[in-house]
């Protein structure tokens, strides 16, 4: 990979990433720790002729992307727990009218203010759950700048193609650590255009019709269609509807493009795992943990993998079933009470093998942590 | 172009009750919108939740009907992302000041060229006549049911005192006054409020004792003032109608231009 290398933050890693991908609008309101995000913008984008707005909270500013959205541009928020939860409904809209939009949640302890400066992993199920009613999302998250990076242009690119909000789970050590990164040449990475109607003015445009490819062409707002756009259940003109039919269709299609599509939304770091008779699953800072508890346990002679997952939601239930097909245990690494590992059990045939290693007091969770664990676990004392 | 080409009429009729100021806001709002000649694709009808917020599915223009309140917050994308529309934004008065109060003086503060509508019929309609931000003392409601304690905000002071730089109020009984401030709220070049006094027969008229729509409309007739009035010192209960500022402060995409000027310079 040629580029330009850099030492950065990996919220400056993130901006560094929604920048290449094509954002021109961001409406934000500072928190900690995902501050950064803010920060760089307001200086970036007007540079780009794009636009950095500092609106008066968490729920103004979503509601500004999504309006900026509709106008054709790629839109961005960032924000932490409190202001994640401000985001919910908004987000639900997002869904609901088929808005792209990235939304990016440095994670901070919880619940309420919790702990605002240190590490913590406990907003997995809200993003998955946050908003009402029932939804598909999309959840990434990464645990290197390198990967952070196209993770966040993944998270563009996703947001173009299923017309879904997106959002992007990152840690408090992810967002503050400094590491190298090496910055893609321009078209190294692929970037989605938004598919745009190709209908001339004066003909019946359906802004919510799919194509056969269940795709739906979007016009931009302030062009020559005028539609409706609304948080109702709504027809295909996007107008507001209660029909039994037109409900439960609408519904199962803002599930089914998501969830028919997990094979190409799933993103993953495999190590060690072909013949591993215990693997950790872990993402975000916790694997970076993990991966090291993997490399000093090889060279012990021991039979651990790491499966880092870079895809939360939806679930990759299929992945970590045929990954953990041939382990004797699973130990989900991860800094909550158990969010990732939930899944992890359902996924697997034998969910008494899944164990799991966790922090929840604000500090990074270390290799002796979980090398402590697995020694419990496997009978070898503490 | 006469006011039904902008509508959609195939969702007529509306669901507004019968006796409702709010067809009044919306045809007058319609006649200033053709008065001025602007371009249907040119136009933005940004809504939150409620009956008055309903008025976006019912114009042919380009539509967003958003959530409870934030009607504004959503507009603010839309006209910084595109300067070039106009941007209306039509809203209850607890659309617009009890869950959106944070938004509306907000922009107000910023002066984003946003034409924001206050149709304020003092009561939560659409879910049954609960007491609104702007009820007033002594008003009863479905929540008020001996009589309300709260007291009113006064929408124009409000919005003067957030910044706005081009306030009126009129009411759905004075429609030319109305539609003539209408078109001067949609020419004005940064946040514009207009109020206007829009009848509830249904709830707030049968709670209050307040007659049909008409008695509630000869209310507005025989209890407004022109603003500056020698009346309102003989009787300071009557409410003034008109513009109570108009001034001229740099717009807010206006500013931004020049931020984006100055950051490409130093790159």
């Amino acid at each position: 990979m040629k580029g330009k290398i850099k030492f950065v933050q990996g919220n400056e890693a993130c901006v560094e990433a929604a920048m290449y991908a094509g954002l021109d609008f961001f409406a934000g309101y500072p928190i900690t720790p995902s501050t950064e995000i803010a920060e760089h913008l307001s200086y970036r984008l007007p540079q780009q002729g794009g636009k950095f707005l500092q609106m008066e909270d968490e729920i103004a500013s979503m509601c500004a992307i999504i309006g900026a959205s509709l106008t054709g541009h790629k839109v961005m928020t960032a924000t932490s727990g409190p202001g994640f939860s401000l985001m919910q409904e908004a987000l639900g809209y997002a869904v609901m009218a088929e808005i792209p939009a990235v939304i990016v949640n440095v994670q901070r302890g919880g619940p309420s203010t919790g702990n605002p400066t240190h590490v913590s992993q406990g907003d997995v199920n809200q993003a998955r759950w946050g908003t009402h009613g029932d939804h598909a999302i999309i959840t990434l998250t990464a645990s290197s700048h390198q990967d952070l990076f196209g993770i966040t242009v993944d998270a563009f690119n996703m947001a173009e193609t299923y017309r879904t909000p997106v959002i992007l789970l990152l840690d408090e050590v992810i967002g503050h650590m400094r590491e190298k990164l090496v910055v893609p040449e321009d078209g190294e990475i692929p970037l989605v255009k938004r598919l745009r109607t190709s209908l001339k003015e004066g003909v019946d445009y359906h802004p919510y019709f799919p194509r056969e490819d269940g795709r739906i062409p979007m016009s931009d707002f302030g062009g020559v269609h005028r539609y409706n756009v609304t948080g109702l259940y709504h027809d295909m003109w996007g107008f507001p509807s209660d029909n039994p039919r037109l409900v439960h269709d609408l519904i199962r299609h803002l599930v089914d493009k998501i969830q028919n599509d997990r094979h190409v939304i799933t993103r993953c770091n495999k190590y060690h795992l072909d013949d591993a008779r215990t693997i950790l699953i872990a993402y975000g800072s916790a694997a970076r943990s993990a991966h090291h508890v993997v490399e000093t346990s090889r060279r012990e002679g021991q039979r651990v993998g790491l499966l880092e997952l870079k895809t939360l939601w939806p679930f990759p239930h299929g992945l970590v079933r045929e990954k953990c097909a041939k382990a004797r245990t699973i130990i989900v690494v991860e800094m909550n009470m158990g969010q990732v590992l939930a899944g992890v059990k359902q996924a697997v045939d034998n969910p008494e093998s899944v164990f799991l290693a966790n922090r929840i007091d604000g500090v990074l969770i270390k290799p002796v942590d979980i090398t402590g664990i697995m020694r419990i676990i496997q009978g070898r004392g503490v | 172009m006469g006011v039904k080409d902008y509508i959609r009429a195939r969702f007529f009729p509306h669901i507004w009750c019968p006796g409702c100021g709010h067809g009044i806001v919306l045809n007058s709002l319609l006649t200033a919108i053709e008065k001025l000649g602007l371009s249907k694709n040119d136009i933005v009808f940004v809504s939150g939740i409620g009956c008055s917020s309903r008025i976006s599915g019912y114009v042919d223009f380009h539509t967003l009907h958003t959530i409870h309140g934030r009607a504004v917050a959503f507009a603010t994308g839309v006209k910084m992302s595109r300067p070039g529309l106009n941007i209306i934004v039509p809203m209850g008065d607890g659309d617009a000041l009890a869950i959106g109060g944070n938004h509306f003086i907000h922009a107000a503060r910023r002066n984003l060229d946003l034409t924001a509508i206050v149709m304020n019929n003092r009561i939560y309609g659409m879910t049954g006549g609960q007491f609104s931000p702007l009820s007033g003392y002594g008003v009863k409601a479905t929540t008020a049911p001996y009589y309300n304690i709260d007291h009113g905000f006064d929408i124009a002071e409000l919005s003067v005192a957030a910044g706005a730089t081009f306030v009126a109020r009129s009411t759905t009984y004075h429609v030319k006054q109305l539609t003539n401030i209408f078109c001067k709220a949609i020419l004005h070049k940064g946040f514009s409020v207009v109020e206007v006094l829009s009848q509830c027969p249904t709830y707030f008229g049968r709670k209050n004792n307040a007659g049909s729509a008409v008695d509630m409309m000869e209310f507005y007739k025989n209890n407004t003032i022109p603003k500056g009035s020698k009346a309102k010192d003989e009787n300071p209960d009557l409410i003034e109608r008109g513009i109570f500022v108009q001034k001229k402060l740099p717009e807010y995409c206006e500013e931004y231009d020049k931020i984006i000027k100055i950051a490409k310079n130093r790159s």
